[in-house]
């Protein structure tokens, strides 16, 4: 296995050769090599199981998760490179600096949420939070982020919020008891503008959130309607939203 | 010596070291309460166990079951745990889990519903009511995210990837606490006229687990260290059903709401065993024949609960028979079957996740074949002991919730009883530290030289002459941990672990690794290894002072639950740096309270 080794100042891949037992995941190898060649090689993990979105990485060039990566998927004896995701600055070997997703995290207006029913309690329907419950499944992996082109080639960092938190407002817009109008912010902070709908981000999700067709589109199209008031009011009101295209 | 201090130094009234629930709950209610907060954790923010946790959170709401109150899961919580826990814990967590519920759902949580649009809830093990709230089997993401999200609206500081490793004292006072940023290996400095510990269990000391390598034990080892009190040590809830194939997912959860869903354990033989295994305790509640199991998931009212639902210890020791006696499935566990007894739809609905795991890592396709399970060592009940309505250790200013904390779940825990308790007690602590740091007029003092030798001390594992591998002495002591101190257990095992984890110490003395103070998982796990070898030391010790059987220890030697037992607690302390242990008598029970025991249904 090849895995980049090196700091922001300079790197290279360097090769491990590895014993592998059945059922091995990609991020089982990097432990072994850990544990018996390189005790200081630096990469993040939690869950193992693809829950905390921690162990991303570019895996023969494909932004993924290495606890889901199993290794029977590769040819025997194939070389297999590990390198770091690459749209963030690196820190060490397999870890980089994800903070700008944490900063961004920080803008996005947060619910205000209508009064409850008179006894007290709030009410909402199954079909209606079915929708947001798939935005909701993001487990802040940044792989989607990794991969835009508009953070990854353009760096437009300042800009554009990226995919993850697209979604995230979609989310939060979608609450059928928010009273927020999010339009400004996505337009202007969150700069969807900028978002050219190649669906990127949306292939490389490990959760199979339909980002761009449920998340970013609708609200691309829903901007217009939004900035006359008098529907916007309207919506909020009977606290309904257009299907997705 | 060293010219600039190669450290970082911050002052806030209320540091709370880890952001799992516990620890974001505490931060919020702190930060609410007007006081400067600090929120630390090893991992990025909302990594944390919490994000794992799957089946839901245990609250008497009364959104499917009216009978239900917060008397009922009091009694279950107590009986779960063998009438061990902290009665007052008990008492307040089953009290207040409601209302921390309906919060989260303020903060915008979206939890599964009833057809009348309120909160939906499943049924768990050890639960009379189906009381759980859920989203599907992502629940703890949920729970995560929205406090998160809060943490975030309130501006609350979080310092990521920054480890712990010493609480500073001052005249029997907590004063801040010590670490290293993970990123760059500098040292920090957090001084704190409140700490609250929320740093989670200690499960990796075990070799199959579904802990993740944060969970070393660091917030009981410095709690320890700070000349705090631990309890119930002797109790590690081994999960009856991880996975077991293939060998490198060995140990990842597979969540309760399979069996609250309609899914059975069977051995190799088809046979639906669980039945042959109810304890007395539980024989008046529990049906004993697969008839009335199978009508209770339709008619709860006029049937007993499944015999698949005892509390996770029964269940645990069931399946571990079973594999001794040669019933086993081919991998070493037994089978978990809802393929053949729910639709496909249905349990790619309620357990996605569930789904997903076990397509992505086994290939198995659990809406066509069985799953296989064996135990997995799961969550420790033991930790720092706490006073049940301020979550105030035995030092001064020293605050615990969450897995870190002892006492709310005694000897075993029900599931989902976790997250409430992260909520309850998350909030309490918040609330108390705060209050505590409003009080404090004094100065924070930290003595120079003695932040001086720990970080001498941090630094050793560079430059020692020694040529150990802290990863293979991690390695070891999980071996020895399930060998000998696992679920079944006797004196002499215990001892023999007792020896190994003395000779672990030496090698852990003597560990040199490599590379530079960045990023260096080397570094970190060689630090780690203190604490894991401390809390497995502690287990170990109070595991043979415990003469008896209860909940999730049983000792093979002293087979009964004993009367005299029940009554008292193990409590470990550190004294000239020793660990010493004592046996020292519960809080009496008011009468009330024991009367809701008694009741019967
Ligand atoms: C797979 C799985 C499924 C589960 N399912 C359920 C369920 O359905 N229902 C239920 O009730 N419970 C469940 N549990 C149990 C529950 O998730 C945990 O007990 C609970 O999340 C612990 O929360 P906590 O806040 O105490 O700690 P955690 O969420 O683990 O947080 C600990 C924090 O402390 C930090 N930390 C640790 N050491 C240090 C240090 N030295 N310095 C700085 N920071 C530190 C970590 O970085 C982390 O942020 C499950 C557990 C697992 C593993
Ligand atoms: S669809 Fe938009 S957000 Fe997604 S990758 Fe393409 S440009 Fe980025
Ligand atoms: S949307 Fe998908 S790819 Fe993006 S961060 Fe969330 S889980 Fe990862
Ligand atoms: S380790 Fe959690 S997603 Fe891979």
């Amino acid at each position: 296995m090849r895995v980049f080794r090196g700091d922001a100042s300079r790197g290279s891949f360097r090769e491990y050769r590895v014993e592998t037992d059945q059922g091995m995941v990609v991020l089982d190898v990097i432990h072994r090599i850990q544990a018996t060649q390189a005790s200081d090689l630096a990469c993040r993990w939690n869950c193992k199981a693809g829950k905390c979105g921690s162990c991303s990485a570019e895996i023969n060039g494909k932004p993924r998760l290495m606890c889901m990566t199993r290794m029977n998927t590769f040819a025997e004896g194939a070389p297999i490179t590990v390198a770091p995701i690459r749209a963030f600055p690196l820190i060490r070997d397999l870890v980089t600096d994800v903070s700008y997703n944490y900063e961004k995290a920080k803008t996005v207006p947060p619910l205000r949420l209508k009064p409850p029913d008179p006894d007290g309690r709030y009410r909402m329907m199954q079909e209606d939070i079915d929708r947001i419950q798939e935005f909701h499944k993001c487990i802040e992996c940044f792989l989607c982020q990794d991969v835009c082109h508009v953070i990854r080639d353009h760096d437009l960092k300042r800009q554009f919020a990226g995919p993850r938190f697209f979604i995230k407002v979609a989310a939060l817009d979608m609450h059928p008891l928010d009273t927020r109008n999010r339009t400004e912010f996505v337009a202007r902070e969150a700069g969807i503008g900028l978002c050219n709908v190649t669906k990127c981000c949306t292939e490389v999700c490990p959760e199979g959130i339909h980002i761009t067709d449920n998340g970013i589109i609708p609200m691309k199209e829903r901007r217009a309607d939004d900035y006359d008031p008098i529907v916007w009011l309207l919506r909020k009101f009977r606290g309904q939203r257009p299907e997705p295209a | 010596m060293i010219a600039r201090p190669d450290r970082d130094e911050r002052e806030y009234d209320v540091v709370v070291v880890g952001a799992g629930g516990a620890g974001i709950r505490a931060a919020i209610e702190a930060k609410a309460q007007g006081a400067r907060t600090a929120l630390v954790c090893k991992s990025l923010f909302g990594k944390a166990h919490t994000v794992m946790a799957e089946g839901g959170i245990a609250a008497a709401l009364r959104n499917v079951w009216k009978e239900d109150g917060w008397d009922v899961h009091f009694r279950d919580t107590m009986r779960g745990g063998k009438l061990l826990n902290s009665w007052r814990m008990a008492q307040l967590h089953a009290l207040e889990a409601p209302d921390r519920v309906l919060e989260l759902e303020e903060w915008g949580a979206m939890f599964d519903r009833t057809p009348d649009g309120l909160i939906l809830q499943r049924d768990f093990g050890g639960h009379r009511y189906a009381r759980l709230a859920h989203v599907g089997d992502r629940t703890g993401l949920e729970m995560i995210r929205t406090l998160q999200n809060r943490a975030v609206e309130l501006g609350i500081d979080v310092l990521m990837e920054c480890t712990m490793q010493r609480l500073l004292v001052d005249d029997g006072r907590i004063a801040g606490a010590f670490g290293y940023w993970r990123q760059t290996g500098r040292f920090v400095l957090l001084r704190g006229k409140a700490i609250v510990l929320a740093t989670g269990g200690a499960g990796k000391a075990w070799k199959v687990t579904s802990n993740s390598w944060e969970y070393t034990g660091d917030g009981m080892t410095m709690a320890l260290d700070a000349g705090a009190d631990l309890i119930d040590m002797e109790f590690v809830q081994f999960h009856p059903t991880g996975m077991v194939w293939p060998p490198s997912v060995r140990g990842i959860l597979v969540t309760e709401g399979v069996r609250g869903d309609g899914g059975t354990l069977k051995n190799r033989d088809g046979e639906r065993f669980m039945f042959r295994y109810i304890p007395e305790f539980f024989r008046a509640e529990t049906a004993d024949n697969e008839a009335e199991a199978d009508r209770w998931y339709e008619d709860k009212k006029n049937n007993r609960r499944t015999a698949d639902l005892l509390p996770r210890d029964e269940v645990a020791r069931a399946i571990n028979s079973e594999i001794k006696a040669g019933r086993g499935s081919p991998h070493g566990g037994v089978f978990l079957d809802i393929c053949t007894r729910r639709p496909a739809d249905y349990i790619r609905r309620r357990l996605p996740s569930m789904y997903h795991q076990f397509k992505e890592l086994a290939g198995v396709d659990i809406t066509k074949e069985v799953m296989e399970v064996g135990p997995t060592c799961h969550y420790v009940m033991g930790g720092v002991r706490v006073d049940a309505d301020t979550t105030q250790s035995t030092v001064s200013g020293l605050f615990a919730a969450g897995e870190v904390a002892g006492g709310m779940h005694g000897s075993n825990r029900l599931g989902g009883n976790s997250l409430s308790d992260l909520l309850v007690f998350g909030r309490r602590a918040g609330l108390h530290a705060a209050l505590h740091a409003k009080d404090f007029g004094g100065r924070l003092a930290a003595d120079r030289a003695q932040l001086e030798a720990i970080a001498r001390e941090l630094l050793e594992p560079f430059t020692r002459s020694g040529n150990e591998n802290p990863y293979a002495i991690q390695a070891d002591l999980q071996e020895a941990m399930q060998d000998l101190v696992g679920i079944i257990r006797t004196e002499t095992e215990l001892r023999h672990a007792l020896r190994k984890i003395e000779a672990l110490k030496d090698r852990a003395k003597k560990v040199r690794i490599g590379g530079g103070r960045t990023y260096n998982p080397g570094w970190h796990t060689a630090l780690d290894l203190q604490s894991l070898l401390t809390v497995a030391e502690c287990v170990t010790l109070a595991a043979i002072e415990r003469t008896e059987s209860r909940g999730s220890h049983t000792r093979d030697d002293y087979p009964k639950t004993d009367a005299e037992w029940g009554k008292a607690n193990v409590v470990v302390r550190q004294k000239n740096g020793t660990i010493q242990f004592t046996r020292e008598p519960l809080p009496e029970m008011p009468a009330e309270l024991r009367g809701l025991l008694e009741e019967k249904k």
